[in-house]
């Protein structure tokens, strides 16, 4: 590591370009040089109009149409329509099912980005690009693709087509960049004097790994693993293929909101995805929030 | 903190495994079963015409997509970090907000504004528009869905080189589209491109918002993605399979060449101009 990089900690961060799915860096408005952040003039005005009618057209206005279209009925018909048993079992089955991805991501995540790191063996640029497969490949493919595998006709004789375990499976499949690559960036540029230190006092690796990686470690395994949650309780994709959407079994929340807009019962649909919009923003003010809090500490 | 040689072992063992079982061995199966009668499986698939109109309306889509998404992206990203208006902050957390919306609802939420009871669906319908069940609301529900990707690829960039090459052309009487084309344009130019892979790769996959909106009517508004569901669930899994190998190695390729770029970028082969750019911020900070 040079003295440049060992003096101003989390340049290595800012220059390494954020993965798909890290934690986008923020601008920081705290820096407040003559150069800048300048007051907007007519033209920047003019197009910051421009950008946010489109913006509003295009996300916002729609966004809000959701949470419109749930009021209409107002609470009871809310309650009625998310309590309706085989939505509730389809929002519980989500909930639970990307809980316990989110954990596997947790460890395996922290564990892979900690093997690319630190780890230095031939291959280890395949395994870079396996670990954005997940991110770019359509999602209708990346279920035909685990079906191919762990499907009725897979060589490994592991069928997890249509049951719970095949929910898991997905969302393993496409939250799998998530942790990697919002704990990589911090894992490189983390000062291993620090370890040495604890080391030479004494502390066994474990010790150290727990008193010093891992709360240096732990902003960044938090945002990847809420990017993640938000991720896999959105899932629809993946999963068409692969659960086969059974009923009270294998159904998620996603689709049942598909369902009842097939059905023509626009309010019930929109209830159930401002359930998960609200978890959605829950994720983003999380994120936010643990930004705001490392980069007062930083 | 430099483990012992077999801790480190095993810890490697287990990533690669896991990562082989989840994503290599899938992958590579879709490959196998897509040339499992050889070519042949290919032939037949590109001569129905349906298949040819979904892969040319993915391909008229994502190309849309990636430009209305590239000037939209440079645009709002210079404003968010060049500039201070009331509600920036706010802007800036909306703006991740996509990629975190379940593909689905994004589909529902334009159905509610665009759709023919929708708030401004009747209105366009009647102008003579049709954005529901049609090419335009797959264009909206795609470039929803990808908004965010050039912005988080090329806010950190514009922040981190800073002002100073900016201000200097200004000072020298650049008038503001010089410098952008001249000094901003190439500082960014990298940020640009993994930005504009990584829409495409999204855009050509996107799935679940284009199935809400666009009603799936084969030889119409039928893209790629959808006919890979629906010809596997009508038992023609030869056709699924071909056109899902070429969906994916097209992603595939888009990775590769984003992790090939980004490697390069580190190298000292980079732009002298963002050498440049970086090694002035450096020197003022």
């Amino acid at each position: 590591m040079s003295s440049t990089l060992a003096e101003r900690p989390g340049r290595a961060a800012r220059e390494r370009r954020p993965a798909p799915g890290a934690p986008p860096p923020r601008p920081r408005r705290t820096r407040r040089t003559p150069n800048g952040p300048y007051r907007l003039t007519a033209v920047s005005g003019l197009g910051l109009g421009v950008a946010l009618v489109w913006f509003s057209a295009l996300a916002l206005v729609p966004l809000v149409a959701v949470i419109v279209e749930t009021s209409v009925g107002g609470w009871p018909a809310f309650l009625a329509a998310v309590t309706q048993p085989q939505t509730a079992a389809a929002l519980t089955l989500t909930v639970t099912q990307a809980l316990a991805v989110t954990a596997v991501n947790v460890v395996m995540g922290t564990l892979v980005a900690w093997v690319l790191v630190r780890d230095r063996f031939p291959g280890k640029r395949v395994l870079e690009v396996l670990i954005d497969i997940p991110f770019a490949l359509p999602t209708i493919v990346a279920g035909l693709v685990l079906l191919a595998l762990y499907g009725p006709s897979g060589p490994l004789g592991i069928d997890v087509a249509n049951t719970r375990a095949a929910v898991f499976l997905a969302f393993c499949f496409v939250t799998l960049p998530f942790v990697v690559r919002s704990v990589q960036p911090v894992l490189a540029e983390l000062d291993r004097d620090v370890e040495e230190a604890a080391a030479s006092l004494g502390a066994t690796r474990l010790t150290t790994f727990r008193r010093v990686v891992l709360p240096a470690l732990a902003p960044a395994i938090t945002a990847g693993a809420a990017l993640s949650f938000a991720r896999a309780i959105s899932e629809y994709g993946a999963l068409v293929l692969l659960s086969g959407n059974l009923p009270m079994r294998t159904e998620v929340g996603s689709v049942r909101i598909l369902a009842y807009l097939e059905n023509g019962q626009p309010e019930q649909a929109a209830a159930v995805a401002s359930v998960l919009l609200l978890v959605s923003l829950l994720v983003i003010a999380t994120i936010q929030l643990l930004q705001r809090r490392v980069a007062r500490r930083g | 903190m430099d483990s012992s040689p077999w801790v480190r072992r095993t810890l490697r063992a287990v990533v690669v495994v896991y990562l082989v079982l989840l994503v290599g061995w899938p992958v590579s199966l879709v490959a196998k079963n897509a040339f499992a009668d050889g070519l042949e499986t290919f032939q037949r698939a590109f001569a129905d015409p349906s298949v040819v109109f979904a892969l040319q309306l993915t391909a008229a889509v994502a190309v849309q997509v990636v430009v209305i998404n590239t000037i939209f992206g440079v645009g709002i990203s210079m404003l968010v970090v060049r500039y201070d208006f009331p509600g920036k902050a706010l802007l800036n957390a909306l703006l991740d907000l996509p990629l975190s919306v379940s593909p689905i609802v994004v589909g529902l939420s334009l159905i509610l504004v665009y759709g023919k009871n929708g708030w401004f669906g009747g209105a366009l319908e009647d102008a003579g528009l049709q954005v529901i069940f049609a090419p335009p609301g797959i264009v909206l529900a795609t470039a929803f869905v990808c908004l965010p990707l050039v912005v988080r690829e090329v806010v950190p960039v514009l922040t981190e080189i800073g002002t100073d090459e900016e201000l200097a052309a200004t000072s020298l009487g650049a008038t503001r589209f010089q410098t952008f084309r001249r000094i901003t344009l190439p500082a960014i130019r990298w940020a640009l491109v993994y930005g504009v892979v990584l829409t495409l790769a999204r855009a050509l996959g996107e799935f679940g918002a284009v199935k809400v909106v666009s009603g799936n009517f084969e030889g119409r508004t039928q893209t790629s993605t959808l006919l890979v569901e629906q010809r596997y669930q009508d038992f023609e899994q030869g056709t699924a399979y071909a056109v899902a190998f070429l969906l994916a190695s097209v992603s595939v390729a888009c990775i590769v060449a984003v992790t090939l770029l980004r490697s390069d970028a580190h190298s000292p082969a980079r732009p002298a101009r963002a050498r440049r750019a970086r090694a002035s911020t450096k020197a003022d900070s």
